[in-house]
């Protein structure tokens, strides 16, 4: 690892201002991701601001009924504050799917959108790598790609989204507040990271400098359920194959409110709108469901080792969609 | 629960200059001031600088829970924390569970369980254990939880939430069967 310098902010202010007078820094929140990619050589910056004491740790209702994530409330506070598991189960349920309880306890709600790809040659600074330097190729396509991508990827960079957190953000259609050098913006959570293109230098829209200083959920819908669903290797403490994050609310059994993000299938959350389209005034039967699914994932472009990927991501979605529905 | 604001948010803040700094654990209830490259993790700062080498390395990644100690309260992975940025918390680690010569009812158990191989993963499966029962009392819920369980209330510790709480620590002996036994015999 390389020396650095350390900074703790005192301010939001201060963490932009200084991030700004330097492009060499980076900020430190957790570190859970950070310091281990510092620890590959993969990040090497020359200052760490931490901003893991800036008072950005509430959780707190909106005037509309909404709900305000700091950003660096700990992923383990967030999954059990009560408002979070009332009124949207899904981000709970995403969030303790995700890491171990250890992990969790150090995560925080801006290093978990912000966290890298795991693809194992982004990892590895002995191998070529276009999100890691961009032109050098990208050695994954060929090769150990069970994992990554089937849906949005690109001939520069195949890499999915590793977080769970993210998937269910955009089913809940968050959004994201930025502090930045020239002020404060925001960003929907579904549009907040990108698809790689020809720039997977670049997972998200965030710009130099930027501070994330919030997500701020909107009211659940009216009489609407979530769930998450998540497949991987092993029960527990694995990245997912796919998951699924799934908002849905009936009425005399027609379809009223829908949405449906992927997660483990693309570079970001996939929030399927095609099959929303169908869902939305449909009767709530699995025939309904199955049609919806596969209208969305007709658009898969699986590699050679991870057609398995479209089957489980359509069976997890088809069951959530069915719990909710039977739920209601 | 609330421990991670514990901490003397008015000390001196460090300068964005340099490579070490100065900075104070409460390391099993001593205060101990080292200076320390920033490079180094809570980890290495227990085992090659306080000479506490309980706490284990296995990945020095996250994904092992060897290193786990508690950290304001709170079970966390020593290896992904820098020390200059934990400057004032608190930590425990398992050479702290004894009360003087009385072990940790969990340490007990472990034994009398048979909990271990090698061993090796003990200490963070023991650090690991405290702070998982305190979160479950605090009412977190896990994976394993039954969705409409009461918020808030204190989850009951069967074996599946044992499994799934304690599965940020790997065992390579797999004692994993008498782990969760001897966590049972201790859980309310
Ligand atoms: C073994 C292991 C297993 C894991 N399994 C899962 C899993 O199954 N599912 C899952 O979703 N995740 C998983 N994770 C990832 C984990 O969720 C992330 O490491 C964690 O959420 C990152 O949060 P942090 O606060 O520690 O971020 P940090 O490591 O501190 O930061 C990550 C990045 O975000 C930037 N950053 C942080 N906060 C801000 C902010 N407010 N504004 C701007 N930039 C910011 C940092 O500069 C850095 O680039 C796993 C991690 C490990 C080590
Ligand atoms: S898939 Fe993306 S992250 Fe992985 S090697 Fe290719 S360019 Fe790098
Ligand atoms: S050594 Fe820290 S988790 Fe493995
Ligand atoms: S007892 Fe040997 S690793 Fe667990």
């Amino acid at each position: 690892m390389k020396p650095f310098a350390y900074l703790r902010a005192r301010s939001a202010d201060e963490a932009v201002q200084e991030s700004a007078a330097r492009p060499d820094a980076v900020f430190l929140a957790g570190g859970t991701n950070l310091v281990d990619l510092m620890k590959l050589g993969v990040e090497a910056p020359e200052l760490l601001i931490d901003i893991s004491r800036l008072p950005l740790d509430q959780v707190a209702d909106t005037a509309d009924g909404g709900l305000r994530i700091g950003a660096t409330a700990r992923n383990s506070d967030l999954a059990a504050h009560p408002a979070v598991r009332t009124r949207y189960p899904v981000l709970s349920q995403a969030l303790l799917s995700g890491a171990s309880g250890q992990l969790r306890n150090t995560a925080t709600t801006g290093g978990n959108l912000l966290q890298r790809t795991r693809c194992p040659y982004f990892q590895d600074t002995s191998k070529p790598c276009n999100k890691r330097e961009p032109g050098t190729g990208c050695p994954a396509r060929d090769s150990a790609q069970r994992d990554l991508a089937v849906l949005g990827h690109s001939e520069h960079c195949v890499a999915t989204h590793p977080s769970d957190m993210a998937v269910a953000l955009s089913a809940l259609d968050a959004t994201v507040r930025l502090h930045g050098p020239d002020g404060e913006r925001t960003v929907s959570a579904t549009t907040f990271h990108r698809l790689p293109g020809d720039t997977p230098d670049r997972d998200t829209e965030i710009r130099p400098g930027e501070l994330i200083t919030e997500v701020v959920l909107p009211p659940s819908p009216d009489g609407a359920a979530s769930v998450y669903r998540k497949a991987r290797d092993r029960a527990s403490f694995a990245f997912a194959l796919a998951s699924v994050a799934a908002v849905l609310s009936v009425r005399a059994g027609r379809i009223e409110h829908a949405a449906l993000a992927f997660g483990g299938l693309a570079h970001r959350p996939w929030r399927a709108h095609a099959a929303e389209d169908v869902l939305r005034g449909a009767p709530a039967t699995d025939e309904t469901f199955e049609r919806a699914v596969d209208a969305e994932l007709t658009a898969a472009r699986p590699l050679r080792d991870n057609a398995f990927k479209v089957g489980l991501a359509r069976n997890l979605a088809v069951d959530a969609l069915a719990e909710l529905a039977a739920d209601s | 629960m609330d421990p991670s604001r514990g901490r003397d948010d008015g000390a001196q803040q460090p300068a964005a200059t340099g490579d070490r700094s100065t900075l104070t654990l409460q390391i099993n209830g001593t205060e101990r001031t080292l200076t320390l490259d920033h490079r180094t993790t809570v980890l290495d700062a227990l085992r090659e600088h306080l000479g506490l080498t309980g706490a284990k390395k296995g990945c020095d990644h996250g994904q092992c829970g060897a290193c786990t100690v508690i950290v304001d309260g709170r079970r966390a992975n020593s290896c992904l924390l820098l020390a200059v940025a934990h400057d004032g918390a608190a930590i425990t680690t398992v050479e702290g569970l004894a009360d003087g010569d009385r072990l940790h009812p969990l340490q007990e158990a472990f034994l009398d369980r048979d909990a271990l191989q090698c061993g090796y993963c003990t200490p963070g499966q023991l650090c690991s254990a405290v702070g998982m029962l305190g979160e479950a009392a605090d009412g977190f819920p896990s994976h394993a939880t039954p969705r409409r369980a009461p918020v808030s209330a204190p989850a009951p510790l069967g074996a599946d939430e044992i499994r799934e709480r304690m599965s940020g620590n790997l065992c390579r002996c797999g004692a994993y069967p008498r782990i969760v036994e001897a966590i049972e015999d201790v859980a309310p």
